[in-house]
């Protein structure tokens, strides 16, 4: 059994699962419940000057019969006082000593700054988390997103917290922003500690074509949520890797968008999360679902023979490089499994219409491949032209079978040539320029 | 023992309620999306209409049913009936690739259903009748599925139709033939009503020959479509066929859709005579109005039984029980009302049926019900065309792609000249009819639009249901035996 336990900047948890700052985190009461279930650390809804909020808060975009792929929230943080939410995680960290708990703030001066870090320090909180990404409502108001959009005051509100912080601060960042580094820099330029991302995603999900009016609805209107859920993931980790990679930054990072389940949690780790946060799907399904992040986590990381969590951080982060550093001579052609074809001929379709025409449609006793499953006379079945194939992937990606169109290495006896290497080569008058496809 | 009606309405209305529910509208979204959305899909093919199945199924599950139910109805105008009746298992499902992945098929049928379903509850007219007026006049006879298909096709490009129908309803079969738990005869009639909406005539009560004289047909119409399907039951030719309680399985199944329910006499103990999917149908209506015992005689065994297998395993499950190897000798009566039939044991010898001597035993029973098929209508048709040559078996020689017959002005398509299908090969033939007879008249080819799923094949579609049909389950099971 891989250990799984989780050290972010000195906030140590017993497995790298954190209920993100949301309606999840809300109470103590949750709490518990997250921790019974197997959480290993809780980032408390946000504190600052309870709010009111708006009744109908959220919507969501399904895809199919697939409900909330995306969800949206026009949510404020805390709608509690802040005296009763550091006497709960007071509570909490009493009885979940081992456990991480994380105070998620978010005031205006200087003054509250230091009194809410304060506060939480106090109560006995694990880590602090700067909420500076909120894109719906606090933006309004001068905070959230507004700060996080603007690494300079970003930087700026970060050095107070850290004037008085004595435990570790992460710097939450929004990605509604043109290069989410930028925003890393100033953080860790203000010396915080660590980085958590990403926040939600300005959104609508959907427009109610009777009334004309986008959910959520409030008394006929509807205001620009924060999107998130497993349809971010991809956006998220884009972000993850690129903060992860720049030498500039170089901060511990919690992952946040979209994670679902162990393997989602995998990813992140292996674009340089250290540790996970997860909100939407338990708002879709529950505490229950960390059951299954810590096993399959665990055996997956039994699987690669990682004897620690920490093994798997980062792996990925180093092959994820600029284009013009991949080769430009390396090929790979889609190859049919005949045997596992069913004769759908969404490849021929999706090639034909959107890709390169590079698939022909062919009776099986003209191609020779015998009759099978969803072969029989006359009835068309997909040929790729192999010499035309520019090996996008698009057709073994729409194929509805496993394993039935793979995408093949071919060697073409050529050296690696990247793009870089090309344009030097070309300057330098060693190679004619590759004619241009036809 | 007479006749008699065994059982109450309530009980009977619940035993010949909908085998098939229709799909709710949340089931059906969540098939429909199931659905991979092939391209050129072999459903298509297996489909003797060529509706463009793929295309419909997406509109369900991105809500727009009643474009759906148009794309259904402008390949087959009896959609509604064929999603109730089609043996699916055999055509569209039975050829849908999901079932090469391990899978149960797409229902392809009950997703149709819930579309003509949908734009006949909300009163939506999808198809409407043709701005176009070729001046040309074309004479139907018979307004069962084949001369419907054809009125509606022949409609719809811009020709003006009469059809001419014996019965007091239109329909045929639709109306007064199918087992009444499959189908109401509300949805044929339904059918019926969107033909004329086509602007199609439909002649009730006028039989050709009698009524009305073949020769007055050619003189008013400028082509004739024979759509008269089959005959009586064939006669089994053994002693007692007369008596009262010995019927034609279609014309008890008839009686279930025009009389009322709990008037239809029954014996408490039926026969039913043959094994095909009409014999199924009686016997399992048979059950479900009451029959304590309903058995079917069949000379052959079950293997060469011509009922689908999901007929013959609805039958049993109705607790319908069959004697196989055994050929009716006769039918044995008591103060005059049947009371047996003696029966004599078969073999069969390669294909031939083989009577063993000394066997004969009487198993009781009060009604005799004949189910081993339709008399051809050879008499009906030399009597109307003299001059129209018919195959050896009794049906009209055509060509099976236009429906031509040696007369120029006449084609024909359906039972009468396929010898007895589908309800959708029926409609399938009567569409194909249409197109040449608007050739014939126009001297123009009717090309169908090409369907949005297939359109885009290099080579051209492979061929739809309609024009080359590809059923994938048979030629796979033949594969298979091979």
């Amino acid at each position: 059994m891989a250990d799984l336990s989780t050290n972010l900047a000195g906030i140590k948890s017993p497995n790298p699962f954190w209920v993100a700052s949301g309606p999840p985190a809300n109470t103590a009461y949750q709490a518990h419940r997250a921790f019974a279930a197997g959480w290993g650390g809780v980032v408390w809804k946000t504190i600052g000057d309870p709010i009111v909020n708006v009744a109908s808060r959220y919507s969501a975009l399904n895809y199919g019969p697939q409900r909330m792929i995306g969800f949206n929230n026009i949510e404020l943080i805390s709608d509690r006082s802040a005296e009763t939410n550091f006497r709960e995680i007071a509570e909490v960290k009493k009885r979940w000593p081992k456990h991480a708990v994380i105070a998620s703030l978010m005031v205006e001066s200087r003054a509250q700054w230091h009194e809410f870090v304060k506060r939480s320090t106090d109560a006995g909180a694990d880590g602090i988390e700067l909420n500076y990404g909120c894109p719906h409502g606090m933006c309004e108001r001068g905070m959230g997103s507004a700060v996080g959009q603007q690494p300079a005051v970003a930087e700026k509100i970060t050095s107070w917290v850290m004037e008085v912080a004595t435990i570790p601060v992460i710097v939450k960042l929004t990605p509604n922003i043109t290069d989410v580094t930028a925003a890393a820099r100033a953080a860790k330029r203000a010396g915080a500690n660590a980085i958590s991302l990403i926040n939600t995603i300005n959104s609508i999900t959907n427009v109610n074509l009777d009334t004309f009016v986008p959910e959520p609805t409030v008394n006929g209107l509807s205001s620009h949520g924060g999107y998130c859920g497993p349809a971010v993931k991809p956006i998220a980790l884009n972000m993850v890797q690129a903060c992860a990679a720049d030498p500039d930054v170089r901060l511990p990072i919690s992952g946040i968008g979209g994670i679902a389940n162990w393997r989602d949690a995998a990813e992140f780790l292996a674009l340089g999360s250290t540790s996970l946060q997860v909100c939407t799907a338990i708002m879709h399904y529950g505490f229950r679902i960390v059951e299954d992040m810590n096993e399959g986590l665990s055996a997956y990381l039994d699987s690669k023979g990682m004897k620690s969590v920490n093994e798997l951080i980062g792996r990925a982060v180093p092959t994820l490089q600029k284009w013009e550093h991949l080769d430009l001579r390396w090929q790979r052609v889609a190859r049919i499994d005949y045997d596992k074809c069913i004769g759908c001929n969404l490849c021929y379709i999706a090639c034909e219409d959107g890709a390169h025409q590079c698939i022909d449609l062919k009776a099986p006793e003209e191609l020779g491949v015998g009759l099978g499953p969803g072969r029989v006379p006359h009835k068309p079945v997909p040929k790729v032209r192999e010499q035309d194939c520019v090996g996008c992937n698009l057709c073994s990606l729409v194929c509805p079978v496993d394993e039935c169109i793979t995408m093949t290495e071919i060697s073409n006896g050529q050296s690696p040539m990247t793009w870089s290497n090309y344009q030097e080569r070309l300057a330098k008058g060693e190679m004619k320029p590759i004619p241009p496809h036809r | 023992m007479p006749l008699q009606p065994l059982l109450p309405a309530a009980a009977i209305a619940a035993n010949l309620a909908e085998i098939k529910p229709p799909l709710r509208s949340q089931e059906a979204f969540v098939e429909a999306s199931r659905c991979l959305y092939c391209f050129d899909a072999p459903c298509i093919m297996a489909c003797p209409t060529g509706i463009d199945i793929p295309a419909f199924i997406k509109k369900i599950a991105f809500g727009n049913p009643a474009g759906a139910a148009k794309t259904i109805l402008t390949a087959n105008i009896l959609g509604a009936s064929c999603a109730r009746v089609c043996p699916t298992q055999v055509l569209c499902e039975g050829a849908c690739v999901l079932e090469d992945r391990d899978e149960q098929p797409i229902q392809i049928g009950r997703l149709q259903r819930f579309a003509t379903d949908d734009v006949e509850q909300r009163g939506i007219k999808v198809l409407r009748p043709s701005a176009k007026n070729s001046g040309k006049k074309i004479a139907v006879i018979g307004a069962g599925p084949a001369g419907l298909g054809c009125a509606a096709e022949l409609a719809q490009l811009g020709h003006s139709v009469t059809v001419f129908e014996k019965q007091r309803q239109a329909g045929g079969l639709n109306t007064y033939g199918i087992a009444y738990y499959k189908m109401k005869p509300e949805v044929s009639l339904a059918e019926v009503e969107i033909v004329r909406s086509l602007g199609v005539e439909i002649r009730c009560g006028v039989t050709v020959g009698r009524d009305l004289p073949v020769s007055q047909l050619e003189q008013d119409f400028a082509a004739i479509f024979v759509g008269v399907g089959l005959g009586a039951a064939t006669k089994l030719r053994i002693p007692g066929e007369d008596l009262p309680e010995v019927m034609d399985a279609l014309d008890f199944i008839s009686a279930i859709h025009t009389e009322p329910h709990e008037q239809i006499p029954l014996g408490r103990r039926v026969a039913v005579i043959g094994a095909g999917n009409t014999a199924i149908d009686a016997v399992t209506q048979s059950k479900r109005l009451g029959a304590d015992r309903a058995f079917i005689v069949y000379r052959r065994g079950e293997p060469e039984m011509s009922a689908y297998d999901f007929e013959y395993a609805q039958a049993k499950d109705d607790g319908a029980h069959f004697l196989f190897h055994a050929a009716p000798v006769a039918v044995v009566a008591t103060n005059g009302h049947v009371s047996g039939l003696k029966l004599v044991r078969t073999r069969l010898v390669g294909d031939k049926v083989e009577i063993l001597p000394n066997t004969e035993w009487i198993e009781p029973c009060d009604l005799v019900l004949k189910a081993v098929g339709q008399e051809k209508q050879a008499k009906l048709l030399r009597d109307l065309f003299p001059q129209l040559t018919l195959e050896a078996k009794g049906v009209i020689q055509r060509d099976p792609l236009t429906g031509a017959t040696n007369l120029p002005h006449v084609f024909t398509g359906g039972d009468c000249a396929n010898g007895g299908r589908e309800v959708v090969n029926a409609v399938g033939e009567g569409k194909k009819s249409a197109h040449a007879i608007h050739a014939f008249l126009t001297r123009e080819i009717a090309t169908l639009p090409v369907q949005p799923s297939r359109l885009g094949a290099k080579q051209g579609p492979t061929g739809s249901g309609l024009l080359r049909p590809i059923r994938a389950h048979e030629l796979e099971k033949e594969l298979r035996q091979k």
